[in-house]
């Protein structure tokens, strides 16, 4: 396996360079062992088209979209003012990022707070590589495999992205499957809100199975989604229903990483 | 003359309580905290247009959704009629308009046609609920008052419209027998059909009959108009200035809190003088986020009396799907009905009075509010652009930030984020190790 160039800004400051973009990882994508493999992947297809990018790494921190969302408003304002302390210090202009909660909260919430970048999801920044030329994808391994894509809530109804990652599964020569409930309509994964880090309140039935369930009617070879946390939820899901043999889920940059064989 | 002096009596009587109850309405709505949504306007008027006016949102659900239009449009137009109505009410003349010849001819039958389109949705809204039991009309939040306030209001339309049309039968009936003060206007195309019920009726009974239902149809306009504002059928009205004022921002984007950021910028300030004696506050001190109705916005209060139970939000809702205690629905609900409670204590003891009572507990539990992934389902189904999470957040806010109230897991979250930058215990420093590790 060759080594990941992953360039962070400290690195690039001292040479005195400035990337073209940020690579925002975020926590899930830093600790969680199954988003890391996303992390990793996006960093292949960065790597390989030759992208002049940068990461924070130790200098990263929570954007506090857990802590908005579960009520601590001061938590979340204390973490994304000394986040914007950072990136404005390093000039940052544009972010990329791999989890939708994190776009969510850099893109909408961090500009009232002195915060500007142009942040966009890694759906679009590998749509842009595509449509520019400096990206090309063929179906490969995917040829023919039915695919459904799971919208993150804060991807698709919480920033109206829908398109992007439809466009890269139908790059793939895929079949592109939809569940009853899709894009607008689409069901939560039920780990937003913060419920990802707590029980869920007492009720008949987990909204991940509920959501699982819905996938499989539809008989899809891959779950693909754009989120470290939907990830989680649809994977758990998918072993509980004891699918994991035939059914799996992948993120959109797995995807086309593993189309591109990185 | 006695029946012009006893219509204009009634007119004024019923115009005049339900200013006051509109004038109750918009005081109870502006108790809630300042919220500047003056920007926008050209989109916000055509926001207005598509969602409120053109009912876009609505036909989402077509069978529900095309009904409805049906029904708004014929009461928005069968009120032309009411207009006839009133004037002829006043004047003591009959068919007032009359004199505009085939013109009056071709509006009342589009009256009539659109009035049994109106009766028809009705009966089969009616059946939704009652006999095929739809199932968000049927949620725990729906029983007692919602489910009577649905029922009536259908019951209601429909009498209404029966009463219009039967009116017109026994009116050509007296035409037919030449009956004086009966106006030859002709048969109408819909109650032409019940006009022979009538063939065997002396004229008296006929101006019995006619004149009843007459004074029934308005007397029931009259009461319906004043039922509004005890009503989830309020949103007629309401559903205009609701979406005129709708959150325009990305539907992810949760408010920053502006107390909050004072605080927080004060303590990132190298030039702040840490012993500074801190600002006499000016005013209430005010808290973070809302424990009660006062502590919400004035939009978010509106929201609550526009809401209209259609349960869209609740049937979409993953908690609520799930089994879960959180229905968005009930949280407008709770919201209105406390609000409604608030006011009503102020007009009895005075704007400072407190029953000891709050939104949060009293009608919202905390597991309610937990319960919620915040996935914005239920703001996108809300035909009328009602804010539901925007409440639950404020609540949550209360909870975290007055009472440091949350479950145990999200207060290892906080510790977590605050010592080491991430919801889960791993180091800073180990941020980057993704990169060495397959």
């Amino acid at each position: 396996m060759s080594e990941l160039k992953v360039p962070t800004m400290a690195e690039l400051m001292a040479s005195g360079q400035q990337p073209d973009v940020l690579f925002w990882v975020g926590c899930a994508g830093s600790f969680d062992d199954r988003a890391k493999k996303i992390t990793r992947a996006f960093v292949k297809i960065l790597n390989h088209v030759g992208v002049n990018f940068a990461v924070l790494g130790t200098e990263e921190s929570c954007t506090g979209d857990p802590a908005k969302r579960a009520g601590n408003e001061f938590l979340f304002q204390m973490q994304a003012m000394g986040n914007i302390q950072v990136l404005n210090a390093y000039e940052i202009k544009k972010i990329v990022t791999t989890c939708p909660h994190c776009f969510n909260t850099l893109k909408n919430e961090y500009p009232e707070l002195g915060g500007n970048y142009e942040v966009i999801h890694h759906s679009e920044l590998i749509q842009q590589l595509i449509n520019d030329g400096k990206l090309t994808v063929e179906g490969g391994v995917f040829k023919g495999k039915k695919i459904t894509f799971h919208d993150p809530c804060y991807l698709g109804r919480g920033n109206n992205i829908y398109e992007a990652p439809r466009e890269l599964i139908e790059k793939l020569d895929a079949e592109l499957v939809e569940m009853k409930r899709c894009k607008s309509k689409g069901l939560c994964c039920g780990a937003g809100g913060a419920q990802m880090f707590k029980e869920a309140e007492k009720g008949n039935k987990e909204v991940n199975i509920e959501r699982t369930e819905e996938a499989l009617e539809i008989e899809p070879d891959i779950i693909a989604t754009g989120c470290p946390f939907c990830m989680t939820m649809m994977t758990d899901g998918v072993k509980l229903k004891e699918k994991e043999q035939d059914v799996k889920v992948f993120d959109l940059a797995e995807l086309i990483a593993k189309a591109n064989d990185l | 003359m006695i029946s012009s002096i006893v219509f204009v009596v009634l007119l004024l009587g019923a115009s005049f309580l339900f200013a006051k109850n509109v004038k109750t309405i918009i005081r109870n709505i502006k108790l809630g905290k300042d919220l500047d949504r003056s920007d926008r306007k050209s989109e916000r008027f055509s926001l207005m247009a598509k969602v409120a006016l053109g009912q876009s949102k609505m036909v989402v659900r077509p069978v529900a959704g095309l009904l409805h239009i049906v029904v708004y449009v014929g009461f928005i137009i069968i009120n032309i009629e009411v207009l006839e109505i009133v004037l002829d009410g006043i004047t003591g003349k009959h068919r007032l308009f009359a004199p505009l010849g085939s013109l009056y001819v071709g509006l009342i039958s589009i009256f009539e046609f659109l009035a049994l389109a109106v009766l028809v949705s009705c009966a089969i809204f009616l059946i939704r609920r009652n006999v095929l039991r739809i199932k968000r009309f049927h949620h725990k939040e729906m029983t007692s008052w919602p489910k009577s306030d649905a029922n009536l209001i259908l019951i209601t339309e429909i009498l209404l419209m029966g009463a219009f049309l039967l009116m017109n039968a026994a009116d050509t009936q007296l035409q037919n027998l030449g009956a004086e003060h009966y106006t030859q206007v002709g048969t109408f195309p819909v109650s032409g059909v019940f006009v022979k019920m009538f063939s065997a009726t002396s004229v008296g009974t006929l101006v019995i009959i006619e004149r009843g239902l007459w004074w029934f149809h308005i007397i029931g306009i009259f009461a319906f108009l004043n039922y509004l504002p005890y009503s989830k059928h309020f949103h007629i009205l309401l559903a205009f200035p609701n979406v005129f004022y709708s959150k325009l921002t990305p539907k992810g984007e949760l408010d920053n809190m502006a107390a909050v950021k004072k605080e927080v910028e004060l303590m990132f300030d190298p030039n702040a003088d840490p012993y500074a004696a801190p600002a006499e506050p000016v005013g209430e001190p005010q808290r973070f986020g809302a424990k009660d109705v006062k502590d919400l916005t004035w939009k978010q209060l509106m929201d609550s009396y526009t809401c209209t139970e259609c349960g869209r939000c609740s049937d979409v809702c993953p908690a609520n799907t799930t089994g879960k205690a959180l229905s968005p629905r009930k949280i407008m609900m709770d919201t209105r009905d406390r609000l409604t409670e608030v006011g009503k204590g102020i007009d009895k003891n005075g704007p400072d009075y407190d029953d000891g009572k709050s939104l949060l507990r009293d009608y919202i539990t905390e597991e309610e509010l937990l319960a919620c992934t915040s996935c914005n389902a239920c703001t996108e189904a809300c035909p009328v652009n009602n804010d539901p999470l925007s409440v639950i957040v404020d609540l949550r806010r209360y909870l975290i930030m007055e009472e440091s109230k949350a479950p145990a897991e999200w207060t290892g979250v906080f510790t977590n984020i605050e010592n080491n930058g991430a919801p889960w215990q791993f180091a800073q420093a180990d941020r980057l190790n993704w990169k060495n590790e397959e």
